[in-house]
């Protein structure tokens, strides 16, 4: 009981000390609660079975990010408390001199830890809980669900969860207390404040010759990146850039502080102002002790950023996508020639059936075409056994599959007679084009192929369809689709004068409609949606192949994947802010607390609380906005990065998903920093 | 010669009403301008309490402090460290010297603090480190100096600013002897040749044997005094030893 009596004074008198800690184990605790009662929040929203399946994988997903999660946020736990009873370890040494056994301090520890445990999960939760109405009308607003479905939740499971999963962490973390609290010797503990340092210092020139490397090293890898993106073809290609970021970001730490020491102390004028010189030495030597994890945390803060951001668009980008990608209700498709075409292994009666339309086909299945669609448009595409991938691509086809070599060149182009597109691109209000006699173009919108296509429109290459040669019209491929799609995803078709066609293989039937209801509401399309997928059911349907996309499930899926994206890069990227936040803000405690006796000594000369405290401010903003404006820059060029990857997705809305970014930014990073400066404070005031 | 420093009846009570301690009771002094005076006294005396109090890092209970006529214990917050940064100079047993600066910046920190333009700085350094004979390791750091160096180094950062009073807390507390002594001459060449008032706290009598004047503390008030006159050093530090017999086993340890 005395034992326990001992730790919760402790806890009161370095409550300031254990400032930190607290945020950290609260914010842990809140946000793993957060993310894990989604699941709770998504069982009761009033959506489709589709969208039902697709919160099902999310939340299995999630709940395996927060194995992951639970990973990190142990290591940060332990990371922590290594730094506190580093700096107890005075007080150990007394405990130790009175004669208290080893078995006791961790015994108190273990106290301690429990009573932390315990306040943080407590409180953590209930901050959760709070914040999770917050998540609900995200969730709602994500899934595009009606805002009167908003109730308060509350998740036993997700709480049930956290308690074990965090439960799990503070046992972890009172074993590794145990075991270094036995490897102490006394006279350690009692010497641990009295320690040589001496000042290793770097000499400024190499400090400015790697610097300058440094700088031509993410030059070079920033370059690459956005004017040389073309160059970069697989994935191990910006591996390799991001490794070139990482050995520029470790350069530039190291030759940082010697760089602008060099550079200011030149200018007497500045350097020898105030507490300057001592500012900037003190940085300086704690930037050099710590030159691999100030680049680890902004590696990881540059992640972060690009993780929320693209997080936080992905949504809006998505949805302004699928308006452009889906300007009708239903696409229905049927592989004409079945046999000869693309289906090798198919029945005698399905490819009987696949000779005739698909409106034919529908009517076979009994569906009313006139009852339930309306802005009907059919025609088909054609396919030639002279036209592949590889005759198109003519005498550029070694540079391609020189960068592509797992590209199928031997596929058949899909050719469209222009009259056809254009009454397609007149339904879904896109551009039209008129070609004369002898010519072809090609259309598509997936960036990547439309680059190495224009490569082989630039040079003229021609085709020849059916004893007749046709050259391009234009030197690129032009903006267009037909398929609906949730992405930009088709990589060239080619539109030919009409007529061109007669004797070509006749290779797919396109039918494209809207649904015809009487007021066009959600819940009347829904309907004949319902229809379509009944047909599925029809004793005639095993023998019909009939392929559709239709404009609610491809919007069903895409704001599932886009609720997905957004919910585990939020979770990461809370996660990853706050982890290298704490870090920071530990590193920086620990550093005021071994630097008290230099503040003392600049106290004794006369330097008053509000210069010192001028200094410490100035101190700690540099040490916490230095790896953060590094990553910034790496965002700049980062983000162009995720916006080509993720371009299929279309476009990121940049200002919004930077100004949330912003937000986590400053309440986090910043919050972190603000309990930093004043611990700081504290610490040096002690005396 | 006009007093730079006057005590005035001071006293300093720690404690509660219940169990009161008087580190300082009743003392009364004035230095005068241009006086090395030493403060004799064993552990517990209130000799440390005493220097503390002047240079107004404590307060006072009651009386009244008069540096060059003015009462710093009526000085408050901003002019209280305004105060401690011009007009007087600190020397400490444990040097006090930033590790993480060069000798240089070590002595020009006094007077950065005071935003004294750099110009004015560079030719200060240079002119006290001359004085004291550390040109040569003024772009050393601290762990790179014998603890004589330091010590010096921490006198020219104390000097520098032209302080009123200089005062030395045990300044060769942490040296061997022979650092000990030519600190010792170099505070003899500061007091004479540049006229500065220093009021030095120690328990070594060698040490206190470098002053002019020498007074003893015990139990927080003034023991004796004995003035140097024109006695050789070797004379007055016979004085000191006997006066120190006098004052009883508690200061055995200087011997």
């Amino acid at each position: 009981m005395m034992l326990f009596r001992l730790s919760i004074k402790n806890l009161k008198k370095s409550f300031k000390d254990y400032a930190i800690y607290f945020f950290t184990l609260i914010l842990g605790v809140a946000i793993f609660y957060i993310f894990n009662a989604i699941d709770s929040q998504t069982v009761m929203l009033n959506v489709s079975k589709n969208t039902h399946d697709l919160i099902d994988l999310m939340n299995q997903v999630l709940s395996g990010v927060s194995v992951f999660v639970s990973g990190v946020l142990g290591f940060l736990i332990i990371y922590a408390s290594r730094f506190l009873i580093k700096r107890r370890k005075k007080e150990f040494g007394i405990y130790m001199t009175l004669g208290m056994s080893k078995r006791k301090i961790s015994l108190i520890l273990l106290y301690e830890t429990l009573s932390i445990g315990i306040i943080s999960l407590g409180v953590g939760l209930l901050l959760g809980v709070v914040f999770s109405q917050a998540m609900s009308v995200l969730v709602i607003n994500m899934f595009e669900a009606d805002m009167s479905q908003f109730a308060f939740t509350f998740s036993n499971g997700a709480m049930i969860k956290t308690i074990i999963y965090f439960s799990i962490m503070y046992f972890l973390v009172m074993i590794f207390n145990t075991f270094s609290v036995s490897k102490c010797k006394l006279i350690d503990l009692i010497q641990a404040s009295k320690k040589n340092e001496t000042v290793k210092m770097k000499n400024p020139i190499v400090c400015v010759l790697v610097f300058i490397i440094a700088a031509c090293i993410l030059g070079y890898a920033y370059y690459n990146v956005t004017a040389g993106v073309q160059n970069i073809a697989e994935f191990s290609d910006l591996l390799i850039q991001i490794g070139l970021g990482c050995f520029g970001t470790l350069l530039i730490f190291w030759s940082f502080s010697g760089l602008v020491l060099r550079i200011v102390s030149t200018s007497k004028k500045i350097y020898l102002k105030g507490l300057n010189a001592f500012t900037l030495r003190q940085l300086n030597s704690q930037i050099n002790t710590t030159v691999v994890s100030m680049s680890i945390i902004c590696i990881m803060l540059f992640m972060t950023i690009c993780i929320l951001a693209s997080a936080t668009s992905i949504k809006t980008s998505m949805a302004e996508n699928l308006k452009e990608m889906t300007p009708v209700d239903i696409e229905i498709t049927k592989p004409v020639n079945a046999s000869k075409t693309y289906y090798l292994d198919v029945t005698k009666e399905q490819d009987e059936n696949s000779m005739v339309s698909v409106r034919k086909n529908l009517e076979d299945l009994d569906f009313n075409i006139d009852d339930n669609f309306k802005d009907v448009l059919e025609f088909s595409s054609y396919v030639d056994d002279n036209i592949t991938w590889r005759t198109t691509f003519g005498d550029t086809i070694d540079k391609v599959l020189a960068k592509y070599s797992y590209l199928n060149v031997d596929q058949k182009e899909i050719l469209i007679e222009i009259s056809d597109y254009n009454r397609l691109a007149e339904l879904f209000n896109i551009e039209k084009y008129s070609l004369s006699n002898g010519q072809y173009m090609i259309i598509g919108d997936y960036d990547e192929m439309i680059a190495l296509r224009n490569e082989a429109l630039k040079i003229g290459t021609t085709i020849t369809i059916n004893g007749k040669t046709y050259s391009p019209k234009y030197k690129e491929c032009k903006k267009g689709f037909i398929d609906l799609a949730a992405n930009h995803i088709t990589t060239g078709i080619i539109l030919l004068p009409d007529g061109a066609l007669e004797n070509s293989l006749e290779a797919v039937n396109y039918l494209f409609a809207n649904y015809k209801t009487a007021n066009g509401t959600k819940e009347e399309k829904q309907k004949v949606e319902d229809k379509i997928r009944e047909l599925n059911n029809h004793p005639n349907a095993e023998n019909i192949i009939l392929n559709g996309s239709t404009k609610i499930e491809i919007y069903e899926a895409s704001i599932g994947l886009a609720a997905m994206a957004t919910f585990i890069g939020l979770y990461l990227g809370i996660i990853f802010l706050i982890s290298s936040a704490a870090i920071l803000a530990l590193k920086e405690l620990s550093e005021s607390s071994d630097n008290k006796d230099r503040y003392m000594i600049l106290r004794k000369i006369g330097v008053d609380e509000k210069m010192l405290n001028k200094a410490l401010y100035r101190q700690i903003a540099i040490f916490f906005f230095l790896p953060l404006s590094l990553a910034l820059i790496h965002t700049i060029f980062g983000l162009q990065v995720c916006n080509t990857i993720l371009e299929t997705f279309g476009r990121m809305n940049l200002l919004a998903s930077i100004s949330m970014t912003a937000i986590f930014l400053v309440f986090i990073y910043g919050g972190y920093f603000l309990i930093t400066y004043f611990s700081s404070k504290n610490i040096i005031r002690e005396r | 010669m006009p007093n730079m420093l006057r005590i005035e009846k001071i006293e300093k009570y720690y404690g509660s009403r219940s169990s009161l301690t008087k580190a300082i009771n009743n003392i009364s002094f004035d230095v005068e301008k241009g006086e090395f005076v030493a403060i004799m006294g064993s552990s517990g005396s209130g000799k440390t309490t005493l220097l503390n109090c002047i240079s107004t890092i404590d307060k006072v209970t009651s009386g009244h402090i008069f540096v060059d006529g003015e009462d710093i214990t009526k000085l408050r917050g901003g002019k209280l460290n305004k105060f401690r940064r011009e007009e007087l100079g600190f020397i400490f047993q444990d040097f006090n010297l930033l590790d993480t600066l060069t000798a240089y910046e070590n002595i020009a920190l006094a007077l950065s603090i005071q935003n004294v333009s750099a110009s004015k700085i560079e030719d200060k350094v240079k002119d006290v480190a001359k004085k004291l004979n550390i040109e040569n390791v003024l772009n050393k750091y601290p762990y790179q100096m014998s603890g004589g160096q330091k010590q010096r180094v921490a006198s020219a950062r104390a000097i520098i600013t032209d302080p009123k009073l200089i005062l030395a807390d045990e300044p060769t507390g942490a040296l061997d002897s022979k650092s000990a002594k030519m600190l010792l001459e170099s505070f003899n060449y500061l007091n004479t040749n540049l006229e500065a008032t220093i009021l030095m706290v120690t328990h070594d009598a060698f040490t206190a044997s470098y002053a002019s004047r020498v007074i003893f503390i015990k139990d927080g008030k003034i023991f004796s005094e004995i003035n140097r006159g024109d006695d050789s050093r070797k004379e007055f530090f016979d004085k000191i030893i006997d006066t120190v017999t006098l004052l009883g086993g508690d200061l055995n340890d200087v011997v």
